[in-house]
C-alpha cells in the first residue's frame, strides 16, 4: 500500500544518494512515525529513493531482494532475526548484500538498534543489527563503524530528519557508546519535562493522566535516567509522553520493553532506580527534605490556585 | 599550649549541652549553665549559637549525623540483612550506655519540645542524615530479598521505636536485667518481624 508520494520523486536523481529502507520484524511504527516529519517531502527530495515501505519508490521489494542493486545509507527498521524471509529471500542476506556497499547503516527503532520488543520472540536467536541489548554481537559487528543507532519506540520523525540531514551534508555525527547520536541521546526524557517542579518538590501525580504531579513516584516514569530528547524536540513539534500524563517508558535504552510499565518499582516505598548519576543516598537525603515542605501551589490543581487570598 | 580552635571550641559547648539538656531538661538549663560548663563567658557564648534554640536544632544534627555514619559503616560492610540488624541493635545500645546523653536527648527533649523544632528542623530536615541511612538499610535489604516489601514508615516504626522503647525503659532503670543482654532476642524479634514472607 503506498501511503506516501513523493511530487519529484523520479526527477534529477542523479548524483543523489540512494536511499534504501529494509525491515525485520516490525510494526512498522517507525515507518509511520517518519511520516510525521513535516518537513519530509523536502528531505527525501535529497535522495534517490530506492525502496521505502508505503511510500511509492523506484523499486519493488522483489527487486531489492533479488541483490542486484547497491545503496548509500541503508535504514533498518524492526528486530533482526537471521530465520526471517521478506519477498522469499533471506533478511540476513539481503541485509549483509546492502550494508556491504552503504557508507552509513541507520537502524531505525528499539528493535533494529538492541532486539526491543521482537526480541521477546526469540530472545537467543534475535537483536538488533548491531547490538543485542547492550552487547555489540549483532550481525554488522563487522561493520559497526558504519552503523548508527535511533533508538526509540517508535523513532522520533525529527531524530531520523535530523540523521539524514547530517548524512547527505556530510557532517560527523558524535556517537555514544551504544551507537547513539550524543546530539539527540545526551538528554534526558527528564530535560524539559513541564512536570519538573514536581519532581523538585516530589509531589505524585494524583492520578493517572492527571495535568499536575511527577509521574516518577508512582507512575514508573523512567525520564531521569531515558537517554531522549523527547521533552526537547517535541513529537509532532507540540508535546511529548510526559507532557501528556504518560510516564516515559524508557523505550529509546536496550532494555527497554521493562515490565510493568506503568509501575514504579519501589523497595519499602524507595524507588529502586534514582536518577542517572545521582547517587542513591543524596538522592534519598534531598528528598527526604523536599517532602517535608507542602507547597500549597503544587497540592492541588494550578487553575484552582489563587494568589490573593 | 596548644590553641583550641574555633570549632573545637564549639564542639565543647555541643557535648556539654548534649548533657545538660538531657539530665536537667531543656527549659531549665540555661546559656549561663552551658557557657559556665565549657568555661567561656555568655557574651562569647553568643559568638557560636546566637540562641538556645539554633543550639537546640544543632544538637538534633549532631546525633543525627553521628548515628548516621554509624549506620553507614555497617551498611557498607558485605553481611548478610539478618546481621546488619544485628548490628545497628548493638551500635544502638552501645551508643544508650556510653553517650546516653545521645539518646535522651533525642528522646526526652527533641521528641518532647517539638515546638522548639519547628521552623528550621521540620520533617526530615535535622534527622535526615539518619533516616537516609535506615532508608538505604531497608532498600538493600528488599533488594537482597531478605526483607518484606512493605512502606518505610511502617517498617522504621517497627525498628525504631522497638529499640527507642528498650533505651527508655533502659534510662527509667526498669529493666531487670542488663541492656547487652536483650541483644540477641531484639535484634533476632526484628528481624522475624521483618523479614520476607
Amino acid at each position: 500500500m503506498i501511503l506516501h508520494k513523493i511530487s519529484t520523486m523520479h526527477s534529477k536523481n542523479a548524483n543523489k544518494p540512494k536511499l534504501l529502507w529494509l525491515q525485520g520484524i516490525t510494526c512498522n511504527g517507525n515507518t509511520h512515525s517518519f511520516l510525521n516529519l513535516s518537513s519530509l517531502d523536502t528531505l527525501l527530495e535529497k535522495f534517490e529513493l530506492l525502496y521505502l515501505p508505503a511510500f511509492e519508490t523506484k523499486h519493488s521489494l522483489e527487486e531489492i531482494v533479488e541483490c542486484k542493486l547497491s545503496c548509500d545509507i541503508l535504514i533498518f527498521e524492526g528486530t533482526y532475526d537471521p530465520l526471517m524471509k521478506r519477498a522469499d529471500a533471506s533478511v540476513e542476506k539481503v541485509l549483509a548484500h546492502y550494508a556491504k556497499a552503504a557508507s552509513h547503516i541507520i537502524a531505525a527503532g528499539s528493535c533494529a538498534s538492541f532486539g526491543g520488543m521482537f526480541k521477546a520472540v526469540s530472545p537467543k536467536r534475535n537483536s538488533g543489527i548491531l547490538f543485542d541489548e547492550e552487547e555489540k554481537s549483532g550481525p554488522l559487528k563487522e561493520d559497526d563503524k558504519k552503523v548508527i543507532n535511533l533508538s526509540g519506540c517508535p523513532i522520533h520523525p525529527e531524530w531520523l530528519g535530523y540523521t539524514l540531514q547530517m548524512i547527505v551534508n556530510n557532517m560527523n555525527i558524535p556517537l555514544d557508546e551504544l551507537h547513539r547520536p550524543l546530539e539527540l541521546y545526551s538528554p534526558l526524557a527528564h530535560h524539559g519535562c513541564t512536570r519538573n517542579e514536581y519532581f523538585e518538590w516530589k509531589v505524585d501525580a494524583k492520578s493517572f493522566g492527571s495535568k499536575e504531579g511527577c509521574l516518577f513516584y508512582e507512575q514508573g516514569c523512567r525520564a531521569p535516567m531515558t537517554h531522549a530528547s523527547c521533552n526537547k524536540i517535541l513529537w509532532n513539534e507540540v508535546s511529548s509522553k510526559t507532557r501528556i500524563g504518560t510516564p516515559c517508558f524508557g523505550c529509546t535504552e536496550p532494555d527497554f520493553p521493562r515490565k510493568n510499565l506503568f509501575k514504579t518499582k519501589t523497595n519499602m516505598s524507595i524507588p529502586q532506580d534514582v536518577p542517572l548519576g545521582v547517587p542513591k543516598r543524596s538522592y534519598l537525603t534531598l528528598a527526604g527534605i523536599a517532602k517535608t515542605f507542602h507547597i500549597k501551589r503544587l497540592e492541588g490543581k494550578l487553575i484552582d490556585y489563587k494568589t490573593t487570598p | 599550649m596548644a590553641r583550641v580552635t574555633k570549632e573545637e571550641k564549639k564542639h565543647g559547648i555541643i557535648t556539654a549541652a548534649l548533657k545538660l539538656f538531657s539530665e536537667k531538661g531543656f527549659y531549665i538549663t540555661t546559656i549561663p549553665d552551658i557557657a559556665d560548663k565549657v568555661g567561656m563567658s555568655v557574651g562569647n557564648f553568643y559568638n557560636y549559637f546566637k540562641s538556645k534554640d539554633i543550639l537546640a536544632k544543632e544538637l538534633v544534627l549532631y546525633i543525627s549525623e553521628y548515628l548516621g555514619s554509624q549506620i553507614r559503616e555497617i551498611n557498607e560492610r558485605d553481611i548478610s540483612t539478618e546481621q546488619k540488624i544485628y548490628e545497628i541493635v548493638s551500635m544502638y545500645f552501645s551508643v544508650a550506655q556510653e553517650k546516653p546523653e545521645m539518646i535522651e536527648y533525642f528522646l526526652r527533649v527533641y521528641l518532647s519540645n517539638r515546638e522548639v523544632f519547628g521552623e528550621g528542623c521540620e520533617g526530615m530536615i535535622c534527622v535526615s542524615p539518619f533516616v537516609t541511612e535506615m532508608m538505604m538499610f531497608f532498600n538493600d535489604g528488599v533488594e537482597a530479598g531478605d526483607l518484606h516489601d512493605q512502606d518505610f514508615f511502617s517498617a522504621f516504626g517497627l525498628f525504631m521505636g522497638y529499640l527507642g522503647g528498650m533505651v527508655f525503659l533502659f534510662g527509667e532503670k526498669i529493666l531487670p536485667e542488663p541492656l547487652e543482654s536483650y541483644k540477641d532476642d531484639i535484634a533476632q524479634n526484628i528481624y522475624n518481624a521483618l523479614k520476607k514472607r
